[in-house]
């Protein structure tokens, strides 16, 4: 995708983090998506979270598929390896990333297109898998690059730019991913930058497939009057269901002292994701109760929050049993049997 | 007596045709490692159907004592165990020939051939009478005929005893009835038929350096020796045994002594285009990685191997052959991948390609395909087939040399990156191979890059400038030519006097050899030249430079390795013959004398 660097200027006064770095160090080239895009605002919320976080720039890999979302890994973290696979594809190649080296961690960005169509298949087996990964969806209900064609994320009744009506149901990647078994599920808003950066801070930190569906408005071809993913329609009919917090593993205690009411969700890590406000009766750890509240909401309602999460399960690496070393690291003496060995074997061959 | 069948020792072909998901295979594969351990030169060909039971099956025995292991076509002795298949069974027996059958139940006399000499082993009352369950009737019916082969070829008892001890060892009920089958069998024809045939086995020495294995687990076990970690595969008829092998060898090598964990990951994915991207994502991240699959795999593995070689990304791909178009015959074998796989993707793009001729190629060139991925940065596709892949060969025994070390080709490492000034350009300051050198991620903010299949300069960066584009693309097909000097040599066997040359890849090896010789013998003497990967080097077009024409045997109907010679060296198109089989059976070698004589 095209871009062009930016200037590195930093002010003396710019916060660091506690390796030093500032915010400048976690963004990438210029955009060049459309002023007002809202997959600028989710670069932004990533470039924040990770800063916030103290991340190794080196330790994240970013990758992603095609579309106008792809092309943000781009748009933040320069000092990180960056992937822009082929259409759909994004799911398949952080699998084989992630069982190549378990340390690294793996931000995959994704729109609606190249996740609920093209490459549907791969985005639920990565699920299913429980891929260490953050994974994105900047979900804008259209098909921004060709010009404006419905995405499977459209709603019914959802006009595109020339009027006609969308006709077919979307499909929600929420309740995908709660009904396939996603360890953490997240729904925000591109506008939404005080939800969205603790959500991806939770997210980041989490051992699994995390699932973050954020709606993010296409400033040209899906945000006029008649739209489902406008900013005007999306502000309207947001529901905030959880506010989530993340705690770091150092201020433990401090989480405890949050206020009274709320859930606390250990990470594997040690770090907690507060939930300072989730509706009455709704646990957060709970499959059944979440799909049934989300059920419960008006159709037209946009339901953000760090919905679900499930610490325990086991990723990919603990399934199959993969060695704690990344796989890549492993010495080849440690691999190879030998000549003595193959001598040996072939006995069986006979 | 036939004049073909004069007393022959270790010089014949059996038949045998069963009925799939009976258990014949275990019994006709005892036969042929008995065979096998007597130090015999022997092959095994299963012709087997795309079906888990009820449809017919042969399997083929070639016993030769000067090594010829092509299928012979002429069949000296018919196992005739499925009724379906009597009519052309009988009728491919050769004059003279024996035709063991089932005589619980009368033979058709319409079936009747003057010309044959029928052998009646009533197996099925045999085994009603001496076993219980249903099911081991019907098991025991295929030890019983081995049983009756042990004596009408001479087959050694004590061999075939040992073969059961070991295959049952842990079971003594199972041990004790195969014994007891197969001694049903030997007894009955001992007793009615004059034992030995004319035909006969006698003990040789020719297979001490020797061992009995298929294509698929030697793959398997090169891609175990070359250090990979990764794989992910769809499972696909005739690849599977690849990724079960490989499963199978992990389990058994790569267990962690220390931790207890595993030092490999198999992931099976959801389909290939999945596969191979999990190859490339976890090669891009340092590991060696490869997949396994067959012609139809490899149709949707295209769209990311041109991804995986225009990114410049390595990669292993273990295309075991199969009869295509479409589903095809998915238990019959061809070559008919190779065009797809030389230029798989859309765009300009080209691959390395290695083709081995037997498993102990399988091996090597699994091996030599990690190195080659590494060290040129992109996909190489071991052409494997199906008839290579998994029937049982004879081949030497596989030999490793411990100094060996992975070639990891072009990476900077951490230090690399510190000494670096300025940023790190990826495409850029290629080598005299015309590879760049690559970084990893998780090494150093230095290293840190954009991948893209997107168009890119030698920077690594976006571009829609033709310039530098061009300047990529360029690059890349130098780099591509440049891999001809790695791949291994071509084999070229010249004779004395010949008159045109022979050219071949694969498992058309051992019928061409044979059909060589038999050409020679009859007075027409040619050259012979195997190909053993692609791009092609200066000894092909030696080779084709130096002969007036040549003909070009292989599996496919469009004469696709003819094609690639045509496209690939200066050859003018009508130096080059074509040989063409392409039914889905491996090749004999009458179909090559047959076909060349045809033409000259």
């Amino acid at each position: 995708m095209p871009s062009i660097a930016k200037p590195i200027a930093t002010h003396p006064t710019l916060q660091r983090n506690a390796l030093g770095l500032t915010i400048r160090d976690y963004e990438g080239s210029m955009s060049t998506l459309c002023a007002g895009c809202g997959h600028d605002s989710i670069t932004a919320a990533i470039t924040r979270a990770l800063w916030e976080l103290d991340t190794e720039p080196h330790m994240v890999a970013k990758l992603s598929g095609i579309g106008c979302s792809s092309k943000t890994p781009t748009y933040f973290l320069s000092g990180a390896h960056g992937f822009n696979s082929a259409h759909g594809r994004m799911p398949a190649i952080v699998t084989g990333a992630a069982a190549a080296n378990r340390d690294l961690l793996y931000i995959g960005v994704s729109g609606d297109g190249d996740s609920l169509s093209i490459g549907l298949g791969q985005m639920c087996h990565a699920i299913r898998r429980n891929i260490r990964m953050t994974y994105i969806l900047e979900n804008n209900g259209v098909y921004g690059l060709t010009k404006g064609q419905f995405s499977a994320s459209s709603d019914i009744g959802s006009k595109s730019k020339r009027g006609e009506p969308n006709r077919m149901a979307p499909i929600d990647p929420v309740k995908l991913g709660l009904s396939l078994g996603a360890t953490f599920i997240a729904r925000s808003f591109s506008g939404d930058k005080e939800q969205l950066v603790p959500i991806l801070k939770a997210a980041f930190t989490h051992r699994g497939f995390a699932l973050v569906d954020v709606v993010s408005p296409c400033v040209t071809f899906n945000d006029h009057e008649g739209s489902t993913k406008s900013y005007k329609h999306t502000r309207k009919n947001t529901l905030r269901a959880t506010q989530a917090d993340w705690v770091p593993p150092q201020s433990e205690i401090l989480a405890q002292i949050s206020k009274s009411g709320t859930t606390s969700v250990a990470m594997h890590d040690g770090s907690v994701v507060n939930f300072s406000a989730v509706p009455k009766d709704y646990d957060p750890t709970d499959r059944r109760k979440v799909a049934a509240y989300l059920d419960d909401q008006p159709a037209n309602a946009v339901v953000t929050g760090l919905l679900y999460i499930d610490p325990s399960a086991p990723d990919m690496h603990e399934l199959g049993q993969s060695s704690p070393t990344p796989l890549r690291d492993l010495a080849y003496e440690k691999l190879c049997p030998g000549s003595a060995e193959l001598e040996r074997m072939q006995e069986e061959f006979r | 007596m036939h004049d073909v069948l004069r007393t022959r020792v270790n010089d014949f072909a059996v038949k045998l045709a069963n009925v799939n998901g009976t258990g014949s295979a275990s019994a006709n594969g005892l036969l042929m490692q008995a065979i096998f351990r007597m130090g015999i030169p022997v092959c095994g060909k299963n012709l087997f159907p795309s079906n888990i039971q009820g449809l017919p099956t042969w399997y083929e025995i070639r016993v030769n004592k000067e090594g010829y292991s092509a299928r012979a076509l002429d069949y000296d002795l018919m196992v005739a165990m499925n009724s379906q298949t009597y009519d052309r069974d009988i009728k491919e027996v050769r004059p003279g020939g024996y035709l063991l059958y089932d005589s619980s139940w009368p033979l058709d006399p319409d079936l009747h051939r003057e010309d044959i000499t029928f052998l009646g082993v009533p197996l099925a009352e045999l085994c009603n009478q001496n076993f219980e369950d249903p099911r081991t009737r019907i098991l025991m019916k295929n030890i019983a005929y081995a049983g009756a082969m042990v004596a009408t070829l001479d087959i050694d008892m004590d061999v075939v005893n040992a073969l059961l001890d070991e295959k049952f060892a842990g079971k003594k009920a199972l041990r004790e009835s195969n014994h007891k089958a197969l001694l049903l069998g030997y007894q009955y024809a001992k007793e009615h038929f004059d034992c030995p045939l004319p035909f006969r086995l006698e003990k040789m020495d020719a297979n001490k350096d020797k061992i009995l294995i298929d294509g698929n687990t030697a793959t398997a076990l090169g891609a175990i020796y070359a250090g990979c970690t990764v794989a992910a595969w769809y499972p696909i008829t005739p690849a599977t045994s690849v990724m079960d092998g490989f499963k199978g060898f992990c389990e058994q090598y790569r267990k962690d002594p220390e931790t207890g964990k595993n030092n490999y990951l198999i992931v099976q994915a959801e389909d290939e285009l999945a596969a191979i991207g999990m190859v490339l994502g976890a090669s891009w991240n340092g590991a060696r990685a490869f997949t396994s699959t067959a012609g139809p795999g490899l149709s949707l593995m295209n769209e990311l191997l041109g991804f995986g070689y225009y990114a410049e990304i390595p990669a292993v791909i273990v295309d075991v052959q199969r009869v295509g178009p479409s589903t095809g015959m998915p238990t019959r074998t061809q070559q008919s991948d190779l065009m797809m796989a030389a230029y798989a993707s859309h765009g300009d793009t080209r691959h390395i390609l290695l083709f081995p001729a037997n498993p102990n190629e399988c091996f090597h060139f699994a091996v030599k395909a990690f190195d080659l991925a590494e060290q040129f940065q992109t996909p190489v596709i071991l052409m494997s087939d199906l008839d290579i892949g998994m029937n049982d060969w004879v081949v030497p025994r596989l030999t490793w040399d411990d100094a060996y070390r992975p070639d990891r080709g072009r990476v900077l490492d951490a230090e690399d990156l510190e000494k670096k000034i300025g940023k790190f350009q990826r495409y850029n300051q290629e080598d005299e191979n015309f590879v760049a050198a690559r970084t990893l991620p998780g090494v150093s903010e230095k290293g840190a890059y954009f991948t893209r299949g997107s168009g890119h300069n030698k920077f690594g960066g976006y571009t829609e400038i033709p310039d530098e584009y061009q300047e990529v693309m360029d690059r890349l097909k130098k780099k591509h030519a440049a891999a001809a000097k790695f791949i291994p040599e071509p084999e070229l066997v010249p004779r004395e006097g010949s008159k045109f040359g022979v050219i071949a890849m694969g498992g058309c090896d051992p019928a061409v050899r044979e059909a060589l010789d038999v050409l020679d013998r009859q007075g027409t003497p040619a050259d012979y030249l195997r190909v053993r990967g692609f791009p092609f080097g200066e000894v092909v077009e030696r080779f084709l430079a130096n002969h007036d024409f040549c003909f070009v045997v292989e599996q496919s109907r469009d004469a696709q390795l003819r094609s690639l010679l045509t496209l690939e060296t200066s050859v003018p198109k009508d130096k080059l013959r074509s040989v063409l089989v392409y039914g889905g059976f491996p090749l004999s070698s009458r179909h090559v004398v047959q076909g060349i004589l045809s033409q000259i």
